[in-house]
């Protein structure tokens, strides 16, 4: 309870930053990086609920963010509204997340990841291949940003700001998640799925519930995308992205709700700054992914507090030791 | 008529390739419980090693021989230095191979540009011959050949040799092999080699056909995990029955609805899920 006192403050102070940020840097490159930031972990919080507090680890999820953001696109350009488009990419998205689970509940561990990575494949398939429909790898423009309440968002500082309230939406509703007897279930499955079964719940129905959970607020980070780039192409629904949005959730630290927002920024900074100096940002991308997993495992925050204290708790030995030998 | 040989050919011949491919994946898979996300890589990088001897004016099978052994050792020196450490710790080993794989495509970029290569056909390859009328590719039969003359030997090794109930019992139970004194982390370590070195191999076997570019790791990962879903971890016959359909749906899938070839693909993976999620030759896994 102690340390409530000071996490209400730091709470209160990143608040203050993320509505003021715009104020303080004028220059729009830095506000598109937050905002960038900001959609990258509502995606990554998303992953987070089936990794983290499921234990099931997926690499399919860019195939749902790219549905979303595919539908929407595509919907706009058909010269629907960007209400129906919208709506429509997250019916589409939770449609295509409920089938995802169908498939790949079927198992847990190393063959989810799988079967996951397979059907995710299979988007990406249709995004590339299906030309007539998607126009393949040149992509679909949007061309408009929609108003809010009449309010344009084309600026960068505006965009933020639509991001930012996307982004409080989602980290409210996880910490809602992670409260409710809902979330402690989901632990459950995670940590005895069997004794979780023999006392009663659902095993099945509960993961199936949090990956909808999972798949919608993946759709809307994919909505949020589309219309920063206001351009989709399939490269969004690759492989690679997963493997971004996953190393995010774990460089982070997982089933936390910091960790995947730390992550975010890490890796989008990781990937600006990369790509501003080396064109390699997938060898960067590689070599952190293998450095994270051979020396911190359970990812950059909890692994740095971890070596920062067993680290001062040898100096403390060696000090402690050393008064002794004098 | 001809066009529906021709797809034929082309089918078995894909089908041998990704035997080449599968048989390593699955054999890994099944011994280790770890999916390979680098198995595409392997293939590709293995092609590359292929497309750089050739260039160097070394015979075609010397070249594709070469290439596997190269790959075995990076291979085994991989596991041995990299994968081992984290022996027991499923996730982690995936998310290792997935970030190797990234930096052996962004290597094989920076090596060997990204434009593609496309090895000529060996001379002794060129041609056709003509069986009843029809003609075939020798190049084509010649990689379902090899194929065929892989998976015997493969099936001798495992069912007739020492090693080989040594690894079946490695798949069957590794705990259990472990105690009664097989050396289970060695054999990872052959598997995990062999593995490499079957999907170079296949990699410039089939560089000729596909040709070599960037992006063919991402392109021959998924087709090895589809095969291995539909034939069953840990199964040769698995693998080999699963090559030559995903084969055959990959070419007339191509031909006949080339918008839709990629989701026809994966459809017999998914019935198999839901039917019979152990995959057609698979045991039940515990």
């Amino acid at each position: 309870m102690s340390a409530r006192g000071p996490r209400f403050f730091a709470i209160g102070v990143a608040i203050a930053i993320l509505l003021t940020l715009p104020l303080w840097i004028a220059n729009s490159y830095y506000v598109n990086i937050a905002s960038q930031i900001l959609l990258w972990a509502v995606a990554a919080l998303a992953l987070n609920v089936l990794v983290g507090y499921g234990g099931l680890v997926s690499l399919g999820h860019a195939a749902l963010f790219g549905a979303a953001g595919y539908t929407a696109a595509l919907l706009l350009k058909a010269g629907h509204g960007h209400l129906v488009a919208d709506l429509a990419a997250i019916g589409f998205t939770l449609f295509v997340s409920a089938i995802f689970a169908i498939l790949s509940l079927r198992s847990t561990g190393i063959a989810f990841l799988m079967i996951t990575l397979a059907l995710g494949q299979i988007l990406w398939g249709i995004a590339y291949r299906w030309v007539s429909l998607t126009q393949g790898d040149n992509g679909v423009n949007v061309t408009t940003r929609p108003r809010f309440f009449g309010i344009s968002l084309a600026t960068a500082d505006a965009f933020y700001y639509a991001v930012l309230i996307v982004f409080a939406l989602a980290v409210i509703s996880m910490a809602i998640f992670v409260r409710s007897p809902f979330g402690a279930s989901l632990r459950g499955t995670r940590d005895q799925a069997r004794r979780m079964n023999a006392l009663g719940y659902n095993v099945w129905l509960i993961r199936f519930l949090a990956f909808l959970f999972s798949g919608f607020w993946t759709g809307i980070a994919g909505l949020l995308f589309v219309y920063y780039n206001q351009f989709i192409s399939p490269q969004v629904m690759a492989l690679q992205t997963s493997a971004e949005i996953l190393l995010m959730v774990i460089s982070g630290g997982t089933a936390t709700l910091l960790g995947p927002i730390a992550g975010a920024a890490i890796v989008v900074v990781m990937k600006n700054v990369a790509s501003a100096y080396i064109e390699r940002w997938n060898l960067v991308l590689g070599v952190i992914f293998v450095l994270i997993i051979s020396f911190m495992p359970d990812g950059l925050i909890p692994g740095t507090a971890r070596i920062w204290r067993s680290g001062w708790q040898t100096l403390r030995a060696r000090a402690a030791r050393g008064v002794r030998v004098s | 008529m001809s066009l529906w040989l021709t797809l034929a050919v082309n089918s078995i011949a894909l089908g041998g390739l990704l035997f080449l491919l599968s048989a390593g994946f699955s054999l890994i898979f099944g011994l280790m419980r770890i999916p390979n996300l680098m198995h595409g890589s392997f293939f590709m990088l293995g092609a590359y090693f292929g497309v750089s001897f050739l260039q160097q004016g070394v015979n075609f099978w010397l070249a594709a021989l070469l290439s596997g052994v190269a790959m075995a050792l990076i291979g085994g020196l991989i596991e041995r230095f990299l994968l081992k450490r984290l022996s027991g710790q499923e996730l982690p080993q995936v998310l290792l191979t997935l970030g190797l794989s990234f930096i052996i495509a962004d290597l094989c970029l920076m090596i060997w540009t990204g434009d593609p290569w496309q090895p000529a056909t060996p001379p002794q390859l060129r041609g056709a011959v003509q069986v009843a009328g029809l003609f075939f590719p020798i190049y084509r039969l010649a990689i379902v050949a090899v194929a065929v003359v892989v998976a015997l030997a493969l099936w001798l090794m495992i069912d007739w040799t020492r090693l080989g109930a040594k690894i079946r019992a490695g798949v069957d139970d590794a705990p259990i092999a472990r105690m009664v004194g097989i050396h289970v982390s060695k054999l990872f370590t052959l598997i995990f080699a062999l593995g490499a070195g079957l999907a170079a191999f296949g990699g410039v076997m089939g560089a000729p056909y596909l040709s070599v570019y960037p992006g063919l790791d991402a392109e021959m990962l998924p087709l090895a995990l589809i095969v291995v879903i539909l034939g069953g971890t840990g199964s040769l016959v698995g693998a080999f029955v699963g090559s030559f359909v995903i084969g055959f749906l990959y070419n007339f899938g191509q031909a006949m609805f080339p918008d839709l070839a990629y989701v026809i693909l994966f459809l017999p993976m998914v019935l198999v899920l839901v039917l019979r999620p152990q995959g057609l030759f698979g045991k039940v896994m515990s």
